[in-house]
């Protein structure tokens, strides 16, 4: 078998993994437009903090290509021929493939303010090559602007803050990680990240730029020297256009393949079902990319395989304080907002939801009652609130979790 | 492969596991020693309640959503047996996000710890070494 992979990040990597899993013979390629080594894209606010070095972001180690048998081709795929089954790469090379998977993540998504081309030093922060370009033109005295306080914008303010003279995040929502905190959580997280010298202005929407100056609607000015656009990921698409099916994402089954024959797709570029929710939506989270990279590996290699237990989830932390959430957040709420911060969100007997700020321990105790749909009635639903904790199972659940009698 | 597996019904709930997993990555000859004054951050762990105890630590999943979920690389499987680089750990918690079992800690220096058997350490797990009443035992089952 003749396996093309365009990407060589998280889902192709879990491709390559399901593969290799069941077939050590069939040639796998890879193509990449990225010129690096597999990397771990969340690493590039850790590299500007000096946390972690080039070398270090390696998502796998340097024998990961030999140990695998790939072959890594750095260029561009343009086109893919379904009929003849091919991929055309920008350096006029074609490879032909039994099964192909595009696994293209995602780009920026800038919202296109007026004025923003007079902005010299503007940038995006979602590669390696963006965190260099931001990195060399950042000076002890800049000032930062970045907009959007999403996930990447606030990982990227974490990242800078210290090289920079000063960082100010403007967000048209109310509050800062509209996708994963409710508004109270938000601002509890806001006043810490705060404390570490970022500032804020949100509910404020850029009408438009004019070289070092932003205008927002309510009339306030920015000056700055240095702009981040961080306003959200969109999936890269475009190769699939006319050959397989497409809503925001490609839509994928739980098998991982597209409406295309042979062809499949995983990870940033997709879009698949929430079972929190059941609705089809973009989950652009690294375990997702990697977990339908795997299925999607697997059922290449033709051992049938669903991956069936996708849902939003996030494990972040900003300056010392953690955040993990996942699910949806709809139903009844369980809080407790002592030194730290708790949600659950319940409903027809099952939890769709929690957020849990400061204290983490033992997170995946609720993401699993999530996963698995685990009807609350069957557990000690009070003891869990309270504690994640094995002790609220059955004792026939416990001793199938922990091996019990032999 | 042999894994450590629990049965709650002879856990006297003596915590001796949690301080004999402690004293194994100590690295240090004498337990009193190692231990006197120490809080202890053990990566196998008592729940206790009502009467009931038993110890959790790190399955080693077939299928480890740990491993699967790592955004770095740090966790892998070697040998069945799922281990963690700390130098290559950011401490994002993604795999305690990810841990049906909540096995997976915080160390002091805020990097994730995990139980990986001791095998490359004492040769097998301190923690059923140290077991009074074979609550816990290394063995191969399936
Ligand atoms: C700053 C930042 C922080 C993040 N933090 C977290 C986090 O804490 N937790 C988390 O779960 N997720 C995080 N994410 C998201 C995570 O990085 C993505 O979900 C994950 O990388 C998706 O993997 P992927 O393989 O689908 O796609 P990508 O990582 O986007 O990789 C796709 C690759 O395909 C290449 N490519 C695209 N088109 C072509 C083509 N035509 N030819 C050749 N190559 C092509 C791209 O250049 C890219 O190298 C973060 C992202 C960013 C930017």
């Amino acid at each position: 078998m003749e396996y093309v992979i365009i990407g060589n990040s998280a889902a192709a990597i879990g491709a390559v993994e399901g593969i290799r899993s069941v077939d050590k013979k069939g040639t796998i390629t890879l193509v990449s437009n990225e010129p690096y080594h597999t990397y771990s894209r969340p690493l590039i606010s850790y590299l500007l903090q000096e946390k972690v070095t080039e070398d270090a972001m390696k998502y796998r180690p340097d024998t990961f290509y030999t140990e695998n048998a790939c072959r890594l081709i750095f260029a561009s795929a343009v086109q893919i021929d379904a009929k003849k089954k091919r991929v055309l790469l920008d350096n006029g090379q074609e490879l032909p493939y039994g099964k192909l998977l595009t696994a293209t993540g995602s780009s920026a998504s800038v919202v296109p303010f007026a004025g923003l081309q007079s902005v010299k030093n503007a940038f995006t922060f979602m590669g390696l090559d963006d965190a260099k370009a931001l990195r060399a033109a950042l000076k002890p005295d800049c000032r930062v602007l970045i907009v959007g306080a999403g996930l990447i914008g606030l990982k990227c303010a974490e990242g800078i803050v210290k090289l920079a003279g000063s960082v100010t995040v403007v967000e048209v929502a109310d509050r800062i990680l509209s996708a994963v905190l409710d508004g109270e959580g938000a601002k509890k997280v806001q006043a810490h990240i705060e404390s570490k010298g970022v500032s804020f202005m949100l509910s404020a929407k850029i009408e438009r730029f004019e070289e070092t100056r932003a205008f927002l609607s309510d009339g306030r000015q920015i000056e700055f020297d240095v702009l981040v656009t961080a306003t959200g990921v969109k999936p890269n698409v475009d190769l699939l256009k006319g050959i397989a099916r497409i809503n925001k994402g490609i839509l994928i089954n739980e098998k991982s393949q597209t409406s295309a024959t042979d062809i499949y797709a995983a990870g940033d570029c997709t879009e698949c079902v929430d079972v929190s929710s059941g609705e089809s939506k973009i989950m652009a989270l690294l375990p997702n990319a990697y977990m339908q990279g795997e299925c999607a590996g697997l059922n290449m290699a033709g051992v049938d395989t669903a991956f069936t237990q996708a849902i939003p989830m996030n494990a972040a932390g900003f300056f010392g304080l953690h955040i993990i959430s996942a699910g949806t957040y709809c139903g009844e709420v369980y809080t407790c907002a002592e030194k730290d911060y708790k949600k659950l969100f319940y409903s027809r007997d099952k939890l769709n939801g929690y957020i849990l700020i400061g204290n983490v321990e033992k997170a995946g105790i609720y993401t699993s009652l999530i996963r698995g749909a685990t009807p609350l009635s069957s557990i000690d639903f009070n003891l869990v609130c309270r504690h994640p904790s094995l002790m609220a199972f059955t004792k026939t659940e416990r001793a199938a979790k922990l091996g019990g009698e032999k | 492969m042999k894994r450590v597996y629990v049965n709650e019904n002879w856990c006297l709930g003596c915590r001796l596991c949690e301080y004999h997993c402690a004293f194994a990555e100590s690295r240090q000859k004498d337990m009193a020693r190692a231990l006197r004054g120490v809080k202890i951050n053990p990566a196998i762990r008592i729940e206790a309640n009502n009467g009931i105890s038993f110890a959790v630590s790190c399955r080693h999943c077939k299928q480890p959503l740990c491993v699967k979920a790592c955004i770095t690389g740090a966790l892998h499987i070697t040998n069945g047996i799922i281990t963690a680089d700390k130098a290559r750990c950011v401490g994002c918690y993604t795999c305690i996000l990810s841990c049906p079992f909540g096995a997976i800690s915080q160390n002091e220096t805020g990097v994730i710890q995990k139980c990986e058997l001791c095998t490359a350490s004492h040769g097998s797990p301190a923690c059923v070494k140290g077991c009074p009443n074979n609550a816990l035992v290394y063995e191969e089952r399936e």
